[in-house]
């Protein structure tokens, strides 16, 4: 067994610019079909901005908050885990976990009422709009699908750091794991914070 | 030499510190719903990306601890973001001036 005050052997720094260089090269995947979204969007404005009164605000803003808060939840959790408080670790570590189930569900909602309109990809309904309005939703569709995609890793990923720190192997001096799957979540919550404006706030 | 970094060597921040961030953010993210709600025309998207990258700003400095790294970390970053504005600036000549 692992006592509290067990120390990492691995090399923490290292693991940790592991953790940053591979968010710069989700900044750069991501950034890509930003451009792709900036360069369509100056080209067909007016549908883009038709199109974008098909999201619904409310949904779009109580996901916000709660990936927000999830980012804080997950945040704390780290400063309780170095403090020795490993119950406390644990329990906002799951907080962040619902949380991320949570935006999931919205999403899941978000996206059926679109799919009962008619709306998705190579969907007749979608083919007879504009060519400005087709690529907005396809736009939609693949960057809150692909963030979607990486919000489900993060609910798998911290679900293995709950069970990491309940059974010792995140400690105090060791929680180099989870303080890389913070990083990670917060990235995750970074591009939604980009995402929101884009996609709910242009109508 | 350069030893190797330890966890217990990294700065602890407070819980204090992270919920008065978190605040900022809720603060930040009713400005940006309250520019879209007014219609300030062309400036509300450039105002709103400008309020999305104030709210990433404070993520990467205080959640993600940007603030205690050394400069690599942060020299990186702005590469990595200069890369990305490079790419979408040259494409955006090429697309109006084509």
């Amino acid at each position: 067994m692992r006592s509290g005050n067990f120390e990492s052997r691995g090399d923490y720094k290292a693991a940790k610019y592991g953790m940053w260089f591979f968010l710069y090269t989700e900044l750069l995947f991501f950034g890509g079909m930003f451009l792709l979204y900036s360069i369509y969007r100056s080209r067909y404005a007016p549908a883009f901005h038709m199109a974008a009164a098909e999201e619904n605000v409310v949904l779009g803003s109580i996901n916000t908050v709660v990936l927000l808060t999830s980012s804080l939840a997950i945040a704390i959790s780290i400063t309780a885990v170095r403090r020795g408080k490993v119950m406390l670790s644990t329990f906002l570590q799951g907080l962040t976990v619902l949380m991320g189930i949570a935006f999931l569900v919205v999403k899941y909602f978000e996206w059926s009422s679109k799919i009962v309109k008619g709306i998705y990809p190579n969907s007749p309904v979608l083919l007879k709009m504009s060519p400005g309005e087709i690529l907005f939703f396809g736009l939609y569709y693949v960057m809150t699908g692909i963030h979607g995609l990486h919000v489900l890793i993060g609910v798998v990923v911290i679900s293995f750091m709950i069970y990491f720190t309940a059974t010792g192997n995140i400690t105090q001096n060791n929680f180099s794991k989870l303080e890389n799957t913070g990083l990670y979540w917060h990235f995750v919550d970074i591009v939604w914070i980009y995402l929101f404006p884009l996609f709910y706030l242009i109508t | 030499m350069e030893h190797i970094q330890r966890e217990k060597e990294v700065p602890v921040i407070g819980y204090g510190t992270f919920v008065a961030v978190w605040v900022a953010l809720l603060i930040l993210l009713a400005v940006t719903i309250a520019v879209a709600r007014i219609h300030l025309t062309r400036f509300s998207v450039l105002i709103n990306l400008l309020i999305a990258s104030v709210k990433a700003g404070l993520v990467v400095t205080f959640f993600m601890h940007l603030k205690y790294e050394g400069r690599l970390l942060k020299g990186l970053l702005l590469l990595a973001i200069a890369t990305l504005t490079a790419i979408i600036a040259l494409t955006f000549s090429d697309v109006w001036y084509r």
